[in-house]
């Protein structure tokens, strides 16, 4: 453009975000579409990463109780996890990439939990898988169970049920895949892992002499302010 | 297979200088068990596994008991003559007395080889505090092994001559005895989603020593507002 | 492990050493001085592992891949289920009985239904008789499958005969699911009775599902029981003998694989177990291949009782109507009810002082018990071998810890 040109034109308004297809550059959703049926597909880096990520999650060979045999189940080839990506759970939390907290976690476990959770590199996902791993669940009253695997590591998805059923598992699954699609790479809501301040490995607790020490990590979880009644 | 008042004969009679008892079992099921006492527990153990009539040769299960000291109101009722002549009149004097607790372990034991059982066997120690050592049976039954090592762990038995006597369930440095009557367990009760009966007590007193809020007498449960994110699931970007 | 002291057992009973490559006086222990010879290793296998079956922990020390010593760590997932049955009522535990063998909670619900009716003296009508035999013997065939494709998932087949395996249970899984309302969590006993009574469409899937299983056995049969590579790993790996299995309180598959017939259903006749016709396998050399051969069989025969059951099953109530559900209250004393689990005797023993919950409750775990030979059975073998005698052995942690 030439400096005699006239001053340009405002930019036209960017398109809409439509929900769970976020458009790339300036077109929109309708026209991606268009391009697409042409065999052109125009795509962003972060929606590539995010969907090679999402549709490849390896889960980490963690069962701790009765969940696990419905984790087992939802690998079958009923309900087949294997659609969704995730059919390879490895042994090792070196190479795994979401941890299925599946059963009670008990205090003589809790600290394995957490150095399992340390060993995993980046990017990483919890899902609580279960009541015992949500909040301690039928066994809240005991002296051995943790109460809540959240106390120690973040926990992305939570998947109520005793036991949930495989679909309930696939259904967890599909919503960590949504929302793994949705993080950014870059600006103030980055996901965690691309953030260095984020801490990624816990303090691992140690056994005391009446209860774990400490028996929670007041980093990752403090107990909400309790509502009274008005 | 003797009954067993026949067997508390045939080892009062085999081992005179022990003390066997016979502890009635006053339900519906009728299983009655013999009370031994602890320096002759391992030879009646040793007479019981070889003995060609009994062969118990199988030791099913061993479980820890705790009897916590029981006070005991005794109360005396005498008729004392009335001074004045009149009718006489009942007192009552009541005295308290403590009975002492104490730890229990007992064995079933069955028979493979005759295909008989159980006899069961009952241990007591003398007290809950300082002595409260047992024999082990573990060189008579292998199966005793790891099942004593549970009762001390959770009960705080010592069994002595015991192979490898170490906690079986706790972590090693756990210092209580849990299923003791008198266990306190640590408090960590302090959000509950779904909180009820004892667990609800335990919450509020978190609860009300959070947010002390005048009047209000019950904070209730904590039920989140739909779309409010609390801490624990919202992403650590979210949190205020 | 010839020191009787040490190894428990009194000096009539002499403990064999460890066989390795079924050659007598194979590779022994060497010594740790000796400057020609590395360390011994002590590796944990476990918590976390993709063969120890759950949170189960074996601390292994190693000479070369030999196994010198073998301890097993337990409590990783130690509930506090006794603890927490205490401050309950009877009824309240039922459901949590269902999470102690979490792969077989019909036959757990039974074993502390038959407990608790001993205890109070509850009468249980014949139609829930032959209800319960159904639900326990169905349980054994799911488990034992299981228990087959988990074994050869440690063998290394990676998850092909679990999918089979896997594909019948959840046939039954949708019989349990229709019936109970839950696919494991089943909470169908009680006492007195049963929870729910079949319809007839019910009974009619589970009669055809039950008639088909022998061909699936057969298939399952094909591909596993003659495979050279199973034999080579199986036959001679983790003897056990009869003699110190009794001592050591082994029950169940594990214990008649090593030649001693007992089985609870035979001795005890618990429920109308008489009443039926079925044998009871038995090995002849205690090691992993007849463990594994035990289960097949194990299933032939509950399909043969399966088949007396829906064939003999009456009309009738399902709950005797003289059992008090609220306020349930037995008397005071005590009783040991136990029940032919599919993984050994499984037994429960209650203490009652007339509260509507119970003074003591224990649960008398056969997963545990059969692990006190453990060390015995893998010592002088390697460490892939530990992996397959422990999958033989047929443990469920939830029952384990408790």
């Amino acid at each position: 453009m030439s400096e005699s040109a006239p001053a340009p034109l405002p930019a036209p308004p960017r398109p809409e975000r439509t929900e769970g297809f976020p458009a790339a550059g300036n077109l929109t959703d309708v026209e991606r579409e268009e391009l697409r049926r042409h065999g052109i597909l125009l795509t962003s880096l972060e929606e590539l990463y995010n969907w090679g990520r999402s549709n490849s999650i390896w889960p980490l060979q963690f069962g701790l109780a009765c969940c696990a045999i419905e984790m087992i189940a939802a690998a079958t080839a009923r309900f087949d996890i294997a659609r969704f990506g995730a059919e390879i759970f490895r042994p090792s939390p070196r190479q795994a990439d979401l941890m299925i907290v599946s059963g009670t976690v008990t205090k003589k476990m809790a600290p394995q939990v957490v150095r399992l959770w340390n060993q995993m590199p980046e990017p990483k996902y919890c899902i609580a898988m279960g009541a015992c791993a949500i909040s301690g669940g039928p066994f809240k009253q005991g002296y051995n169970v943790l109460k809540g695997i959240d106390r120690f590591i973040p926990v992305d998805i939570y998947i109520p049920g005793c036991p949930p059923r495989p679909e309930a598992l696939l259904h967890g699954l599909v919503q960590l895949q949504a929302q793994i699609k949705g993080e950014k790479l870059k600006g103030p809501d980055a996901a965690r892992h691309t953030r260095p301040e984020e801490p990624s490995e816990f303090p691992v607790p140690e056994y005391g002499a009446h209860d774990l020490e400490p028996p929670k990590n007041p980093a990752v979880w403090t107990p909400p302010e309790p509502q009274g009644k008005a | 297979m003797d009954t067993v008042e026949q067997l508390h004969d045939r080892l009062a009679a085999r081992f005179p200088a022990a003390h066997v008892a016979v502890v009635t079992n006053p339900g519906p099921a009728a299983e009655h068990s013999l009370l031994l006492d602890p320096a002759h527990a391992h030879d009646i153990a040793l007479f019981l596994r070889d003995d060609p009539a009994l062969r118990l040769d199988y030791c099913s299960n061993v479980t820890g008991i705790d009897w916590p000291d029981k006070e005991i109101t005794d109360t005396v009722k005498t008729s004392v003559p009335d001074p004045a002549g009149g009718p006489p009149k009942t007192v009552e004097q009541k005295t308290v007395h403590v009975q002492p607790g104490c730890l229990e372990a007992v064995y079933h034991l069955y028979s493979m080889a005759l295909k008989h059982g159980p006899v069961i066997i009952r241990l007591r120690t003398a007290n809950r505090t300082d002595r409260v050592a047992l024999p082990s049976l573990t060189p008579v039954w292998r199966a005793c092994d790891f099942q004593e090592r549970e009762v001390y762990d959770l009960y705080g038995i010592v069994f002595e001559r015991h192979p490898d006597l170490r906690r079986l369930l706790m972590w090693d440095e756990f210092k209580d005895h849990p299923m003791r009557k008198d266990y306190v367990e640590p408090d960590d009760y302090e959000w509950e989603p779904t909180a009820h009966g004892a667990i609800l007590e335990k919450a509020k007193a978190h609860q009300s020593a959070a947010s002390p809020v005048a009047g209000v007498a019950d904070p209730g449960p904590t039920i989140k507002a739909p779309g409010s994110p609390s801490p624990a699931t919202a992403r650590p970007e979210a949190r205020p | 492990m010839s020191d009787p002291q040490v190894s428990g057992l009194s000096p009539q009973v002499s403990v064999p050493g460890p066989t390795a490559f079924g050659q007598p006086g194979g590779p022994s222990v060497r010594q740790v001085r000796d400057p020609f010879h590395g360390d011994l290793l002590e590796v944990s296998m476990g918590p976390q592992h993709p063969s120890t079956h759950g949170v189960f922990r074996m601390v292994v020390t190693l000479d070369g891949e030999l196994i010198v010593k073998l301890k097993p760590v337990f409590g990783y997932l130690h509930r506090n289920h006794e603890k927490i049955a205490e401050n309950t009522t009877y009824l309240g535990s039922m459901p949590y009985t269902d999470r102690l063998d979490y792969l077989c909670s019909m036959s757990t619900n039974w074993a502390y239904a038959l407990a608790v009716e001993k205890l109070a003296g509850q009468a249980v009508p014949d139609r829930a008789q032959y209800l319960r035999i159904i639900m326990a013997e169905m349980t054994r065939l799911v488990n034992h499958s299981c228990l087959v494709g988990f074994l050869f998932n440690d063998l290394g087949t990676s998850f092909t005969p679990l999918l089979y395996a896997f594909r019948e249970r959840e046939k039954f899984l949708d019989l349990f699911e229709a019936l109970s309302g839950s696919r494991m969590m089943c909470n169908y006993q009680r006492f007195g009775g049963c929870r729910v009574d079949p319809s007839p469409a019910w009974l009619a899937t589970a009669r055809a599902l039950v008639e088909g299983y022998p061909r699936f056995l057969d298939e399952y049969e094909r591909m596993l029981t003659g495979n050279e590579i199973m034999l080579a790993r199986t036959q001679g790996i983790g003897r056990l003998d009869g003699v110190h299995a009794v001592n050591a309180g082994l029950t169940g598959p594990v214990l008649r694989a090593s030649g001693v017939g007992y089985d609870v259903r035979k001795v005890d006749g618990y429920g109308f177990y008489p009443r039926f016709d079925f044998r009871v396998p038995l090995g002849a050399h205690g090691d992993t291949y007849d463990r594994y051969m035990m289960r097949i069989l194990e299933m032939r025969e509950s399909v043969k009782i399966l088949q007396q059951a829906f064939r003999d099953l009456p009309a009738g109530p399902i709950m005797d109507p003289k059992a008090k559900i609220r306020g349930f209250r037995p008397k005071p004393g005590e009783a040991y009810g136990r029940i032919e689990s599919p993984k050994g005797e499984l037994g429960f023993y209650l203490i009652s002082d007339g509260s509507p919950n119970p003074y003591r409750y224990r649960v008398r775990p056969p997963s545990l018990i059969n692990l006190t030979l453990l060390e015995e059975m893998c010592l002088g073998h390697t460490i892939a071998d530990a992996v397959v005698i422990l999958g033989s052995i047929d443990i469920v942690l939830g029952e384990v810890d408790r």
